[in-house]
This record gives C-alpha cells, sequence and structure tokens, in this order.
C-alpha cells in the first residue's frame, strides 16, 4: 500500500537517508588514517530496494568505494571536496524528494477532504 | 547520563557527528599541549618534554554499516630533545647542556588548523542532517 501511495518517492527518501550518512561516514573519519571513503550508487540501491530486498541489504550491495583523484600517504582516500560536494547534492536531492512525498500527502488529504 | 555517543542500536548521524568531534577535540589538545611545551627546558635528554600526537581509527558499526572515528592512541614523539649550551641556566648539566622540547610550532599550528577544518566539516554535516530530519518530522 504504501508503494502504491507514495510512488517511488518512499524508497528513494530512505536511500537518500543511508547516502547521507555514509557520506557523513566519510567526512568523520577525514583523517583516519588507511580509511577507505565508500559511498552508496544511488540508481543500484534503489533499484534493488524496489526490487523487494531490504532497505540495509539493498543500501550495503549498493556501497562502492570511492575512487581518489589522488591517493594520499597514509591510505586515507577521503577527499573533501568530493565528500561535500557529493553531500550537498544527496541534500538538495533529499529535499526534492521530501517535497514530492509533501504534493502526494497534500493531494490525498484534499481527496480525502472532498474539497 | 546518556552521551549521544553510547546510545544503543545502530549508529546515528548525531553519534557518528558525536564521536568525530570528540576525536577532533582530543587532537586539538594534543597539539595545543605541544604548543605551550615550545621552548621548554630540561636538565637531560630524558626528562625533556616529547610532543604527542593522536592516531585516529576507524569504528564500524557492524549493524549499520557506517563508520565514526576514534582516537586509538596517544604516541610521544620519538624526536631527539635539542641540546643547547647554556651554562647560567639553573638546569644545566655538569657539561653546561640544556634540552629543549623538539616542538615543531609551525606543524603543530598546521595539526591545530587542520582539526578544526575536519571539525567544522563535521558541524555542517551533521547541521545539514538535522536540518533535513526536522523537515521530514514536520511534513503534515
Amino acid at each position: 500500500m504504501n508503494e502504491g501511495l507514495f510512488g517511488i518517492h518512499g524508497a528513494a527518501l530512505e536511500v537518500r537517508a543511508q547516502r547521507m550518512a555514509v557520506l557523513g561516514s566519510n567526512i568523520a573519519n577525514a583523517g583516519t588514517p588507511g580509511y577507505k571513503a565508500r559511498d552508496i550508487d544511488f540508481g543500484a540501491a534503489l533499484q534493488a530496494r524496489l526490487a523487494g530486498s531490504e532497505s540495509e541489504s539493498a543500501a550495503q550491495r549498493a556501497t562502492v568505494y570511492r575512487i581518489p583523484t589522488m591517493a594520499s600517504l597514509d591510505g586515507n582516500t577521503v577527499e573533501m571536496g568530493t565528500e561535500q560536494a557529493a553531500f550537498a547534492e544527496n541534500a538538495v536531492a533529499y529535499t526534492a524528494t521530501l517535497g514530492f512525498l509533501k504534493g502526494r500527502v497534500e493531494t490525498l488529504t484534499r481527496a480525502i477532504r472532498g474539497e | 547520563m546518556t552521551m549521544p555517543g553510547n546510545a544503543s542500536g545502530p549508529m546515528s548521524m548525531f553519534q557518528m557527528g558525536y564521536r568525530a568531534m570528540s576525536a577532533q577535540m582530543v587532537r586539538m589538545n594534543a597539539a595545543a599541549s605541544n604548543l605551550a611545551n615550545a621552548g621548554s627546558v630540561a636538565g637531560s635528554a630524558d626528562e625533556a618534554y616529547r610532543p604527542i600526537r593522536t592516531v585516529f581509527a576507524e569504528e564500524l558499526d557492524k549493524q549499520s554499516g557506517l563508520s565514526s572515528v576514534r582516537v586509538d592512541r596517544v604516541v610521544r614523539s620519538d624526536t631527539a630533545p635539542v641540546r643547547r649550551h647554556d651554562p647560567g641556566h639553573p638546569l644545566a648539566d655538569e657539561n653546561g647542556d640544556v634540552w629543549e622540547a623538539p616542538v615543531d610550532e609551525n606543524a603543530e599550528m598546521i595539526e591545530m588548523l587542520e582539526a578544526s577544518r575536519q571539525y567544522s566539516n563535521m558541524v555542517e554535516a551533521m547541521s545539514t542532517a538535522k536540518q533535513l530530519m526536522l523537515e521530514t518530522m514536520r511534513m503534515k
């Protein structure tokens, strides 16, 4: 029913939230020697989620390591610019998805009230 | 009192931020200690202050697959203290030498700058996450 009401947006919001946390992990580990930056392939995670897999496993299977532009001496692959850009992009996309959801809820509320 | 970093269950963005920020805080304090001891002298090489450095380690939360950071250990640098001939110094040994702490002020300032930048990056990420969460909660 949930899928029917909100279409793709419920799953998309979930994946966006997971990706935000993963990118947060990268930012948190900017100074950790040997840490490998990760990212969620949004498209793949959403596909898996829509195909019916659990939200946790969908995200974990779509998690990939980031390829650094320039390797650092201590083995850390976090590049602050990349991470911040990805974080900002993800935040905007999250807001967009939230907007779609809000619109859908509004439409339904109106239909229920019979306005 | 429950600290945000000790809550059970899967790690949230806030716990992650809390841990990352406290790790950066420890790093900043270490740099501050080193700077405070720059130029301090001792009567022998063993007594001289050695700069301290924090070593971070990734802390993986298996439940959520997210990783935060913790201070793995604080190490003392093995740089040799600088010997200076200063017979008039009250701490000077029989040869008239004192040992100065091997603190590189420039390196410490850079360390501090980097810690503060990474700290504020985490604050920014956390406040964005907070804003989005609040917006999601306010959804009618």
